[in-house]
């Protein structure tokens, strides 16, 4: 059994951070884990600006505020970073197996800190009826279409809720030719950041209908159309307000749910509704010596506060390291 | 060319056909409507290996389904290197007034010669079903019932038929069937035609319209549509048994299903419908599945809910019709094969076969069939001892695409190699895209690796053939 004085798991804004800080904070063997085979997570793929007003007061895009950090933690000495390396057990006692091609990992950390961001919830889990064509997608699975492949998923669309990333998607999608039909979203207001409601609809001309709900998807082999339904204040439908929207691509944007199965794995509490750690303070965790941080800990609508708050969660794990 | 036998629909009932013919000196056709084998009826199975009770005592497809789980226990299993885990199974009741009922499934069961049936308390069910609720009573244990994957038992079986040389063709709709002079069929699909001396229709929801075809309008395929509800793999330990509640006159009810990829399910609905392609969910459907299901386990919860569909049932009468169309020598029909269809299908293939010998097509082994199909490896199904070896092997056993099921590249290579040309193909092979993201992280890697290993353009790759292309265009 080989021992590491801090395991990182994540390799995006939070894990990155984390690390910077630990090792500033005098952490001298620090390995960062990445199952991609890059650095910086889910900010590769957001290329629109408004990264880093607050942490470089300076606007950037999400794939320039990551390399910022990306070119740091590779020059420093004493973080070694494992690309395409994928955690599959996880311990209370900071045992931790990984894949990388060619090999499997045995180690025991002296503390872990867990960067492992967030999943998007799903059509399955907001239990859209209707059938199951091609052409339904998270939308941070079509942004990173668009972005990361230059895909264009569909000519068509319409979104299911309207928190940043949908709205975001929907200038993008709008920006590559689609004819993006709708936001569709099911509260009185928009979840996501006033600027992004008006950048990126009202600017774009895009209807969003606040009250309604998807009733039904149609579509044998690819969307064909949905069926959408006006609600009252208790989301109750509201007879004879039934219209349909003809469309090829649905993509559904209606939250985040921090990715905490390593952590449940290894024992910790979570809390079922959110599926974040149970703990007394940010970044802290059930077991002593593990932390999380970023996404994982809570969902936060900037990458600035996943940064700052990040840093707090490596000098956590510092002052962990130095104490016991 | 003239075959000698064409077999129609690739499910689970001609694939087991398939492979049985494959065993005997004949060439043999298995054609197939969809862009893969199980992509109709029997990618909607709930899985269950059925151990033969709750089906009319004097009907064809209870003592098939009896012979069905014995030759699934005693050799298909480990012939095929098939996950089946006999994990028994529980009828629930919830009033010991419906006690009778048990007793009466029970004799019914022993007399088609199921082993081991016994009556449970509430005592025995506490020790090892502690999730269940108040109002379960008693239970009737069935322990030679058991859970596979469907459509991995599809793939075995096809694979293992086209090694012995049946051909298989898939995206091949049959549009006319003509005999010809000479009593051969011919049978159109699309813009090819084949000849046989023999056809076997398992042709599941539309095994009407080709017996018609071929000359017997001799009955009816009514879809009955069913919803079921998969749970996050974390409620895995939920259940220890299948758990069904005493069935009803259309359906064996609202069960709690173990499956063998570990995600427990829930469902299925029961609802007659006219339209052969109507795939869609409800509301209704997911309320009437819950309820069903909380009644037995009330801790299942909509949020475990992670992924959800609904089949459709291929319905004519209360029995299975297995039987050669005497008014249309060389047509054998294998049809109206609903519950428990997964289970009887290594019987009915036997049947069938003796239908053929019966009527003139001369079944001469063999020298040399190849029985065994090795296992493919999962990651999710083996230990990590197995994993490290695995990864030594080969590399690309450590290279993790999908994330929430543990698929690594390397299985999406040996499943583009075994067959698969879909998304859904993938999927089903291997788990990739099946967990709680649902695609939302490995979708784009599958598409690459697919592209590479296919040589599709990005626009020709789809979920399940075509007309269900995922990306309409590349940016310029």
């Amino acid at each position: 059994m080989k021992y590491r004085d801090l395991v990182i798991v994540g390799g995006g804004p939070a894990g990155m951070a984390a690390a910077l800080a630990a090792r500033a904070a005098g952490v001298e063997d620090i390995l960062l884990l990445e199952r991609d085979q890059h650095l910086g997570g889910i900010l590769n793929q957001c290329i629109h600006p408004g990264f880093g007003l607050h942490h470089f007061k300076a606007e950037l895009t999400g794939p320039e505020y990551a390399d910022r950090f990306a070119r740091l933690v590779m020059e420093t000495p004493g973080i070694e970073v494992s690309l395409r390396s994928f955690v599959i057990k996880f311990t209370k006692d900071r045992d931790i197996s990984y894949l990388r091609p060619g090999a499997m990992e045995e180690i025991r950390a002296r503390a872990v800190i867990l960067a492992t961001g967030c999943r998007e919830r799903t059509r399955e889990m907001i239990q859209i009826p209707g059938e199951r064509p091609a052409g339904v997608y998270p939308a941070g699975l079509a942004q990173k279409m668009v972005n990361m492949e230059g895909w264009i998923p569909g000519k068509e669309a319409v979104i299911v809720g309207s928190g940043d990333i949908g709205l975001i998607m929907a200038r993008r999608m709008a920006l590559e030719g689609v004819k993006v039909k709708g936001v569709i979203e099911i509260q009185k207001t928009s979840r996501g950041l006033v600027r992004n409601v008006v950048q990126c609809l009202e600017d774009f001309s895009i209807p969003l209908y606040f009250q309604h709900r998807i009733l039904k998807i149609h579509g044998a082999a690819r969307v064909e159309k949905v069926e959408v339904v006006r609600v009252d204040d208790k989301f109750t439908d509201i007879p004879g307000s039934v219209f349909e929207i003809a469309c090829d691509t649905v993509l559904v944007s209606v939250g985040l749910i921090p990715e905490n199965e390593l952590l449940e794995m290894a024992g910790a509490e979570i809390d079922r509704a959110t599926n974040t750690p149970v703990a007394p303070a940010v970044n802290l965790t059930s077991i002593p010596g593990v932390f999380a941080c970023g996404n994982a800990c809570k969902v936060y609508d900037l990458a600035d506060w996943v940064t700052r708050d990040s840093e707090l969660a490596g000098k956590m794990a510092a002052q962990y390291l130095k104490t016991r | 060319m003239i075959y000698d036998v064409v077999i129609v629909g690739a499910g689970i009932t001609g694939a087991a056909i398939a492979r049985e013919l494959s065993r005997y000196k004949l060439a043999v056709l298995l054609l197939e409507k969809e862009a893969e084998p199980a992509f109709g009826v029997s990618k909607s199975n709930s899985g269950i290996i059925h151990a033969g009770t709750q089906n009319p005592p004097a009907s064809v497809k209870a003592w098939l389904c009896v012979e069905g789980n014995r030759l699934m226990r005693e050799e298909i299993a480990a012939d095929l290197g098939l996950n089946f885990v006999q994990c028994g199974q529980l009828i629930a009741v919830f009033d010991l007034g419906d006690l009778p009922e048990l007793e009466k499934i029970k004799k019914e069961g022993e007399a088609l010669g199921i082993k081991g049936l016994e009556i449970v308390d509430r005592a025995w069910l506490d020790e090892r079903e502690p999730n269940l609720g108040p109002e379960v009573q008693a239970a009737l244990y069935v322990p030679s019932a058991g859970i596979i994957s469907p459509y991995r038992f599809v793939y075995a079986l096809v694979e293992n038929a086209v090694k012995n040389g049946v051909e298989l063709k898939t995206s091949q709709k049959v549009s006319a069937i003509r005999r010809g002079a000479d009593g051969v069929f011919e049978l159109e699909t699309g813009g090819e035609k084949h000849n046989s001396r023999f056809l076997v229709n398992a042709a599941g929801l539309f095994a009407d319209e080709i017996s018609a075809m071929a000359g017997a309008p001799t009955f009816k395929i009514t879809p009955r549509k069913g919803e079921e509800y998969l749970l996050d793999k974390k409620r895995e330990h939920i259940a220890n048994h299948i758990i069904f509640p005493l069935p009803t006159k259309t359906s064996k009810g609202i069960l709690i299903i173990k499956t063998s990829d570990g995600n427990p399910m829930i469902g299925p609905t029961a609802l007659d419908v006219e339209d052969k392609t109507d795939l869609s969910t409800t509301e209704s459907g997911l309320a009437e599945v819950l309820s069903g299901a909380r009644r037995m386990m009330p801790s299942i919860s909509k949020s475990d809910i992670i992924a959800y569909f609904a089949g459709l049932r291929p319905v004519s009468g209360k029995d299975f019709i297995i039987r050669h169309e005497d008014s249309v020598p060389g047509l054998i029909n294998a049809a109206g094969i609903q519950s428990p269809g997964l289970t009887s299908a290594p019987a009915i293939a036997v049947m069938v076969a003796g239908l053929l010998a019966r009527h003139g097509l001369p079944l001469e082994p063999k020298a040399e069939f190849h029985r065994l199909r090795p296992r493919p490896a999962h990651l999710f199904q083996v230990p990590l001892e197995e994993t490290c070896r695995l990864v030594a092997k080969n590399p690309a056993y450590g290279d993790i695409v999908c994330r929430c099921e543990l698929v690594s590249s390397q299985e999406i290579y040996e499943a583009i190699k075994r067959g698969a040309t879909t998304l859904d193909g993938i999927k089903f092979r291997t788990r990739a895209q099946a967990g709680r993201c649902h695609g939302g992280f490995c979708t784009t890697r599958i598409i690459k690796i697919m592209q590479e290993e296919l040589g599709f353009p990005v626009t020709a790759v789809t979920k399940r053939g075509p007309g269900s292309e995922l990306i309409k265009d590349e940016r310029k």
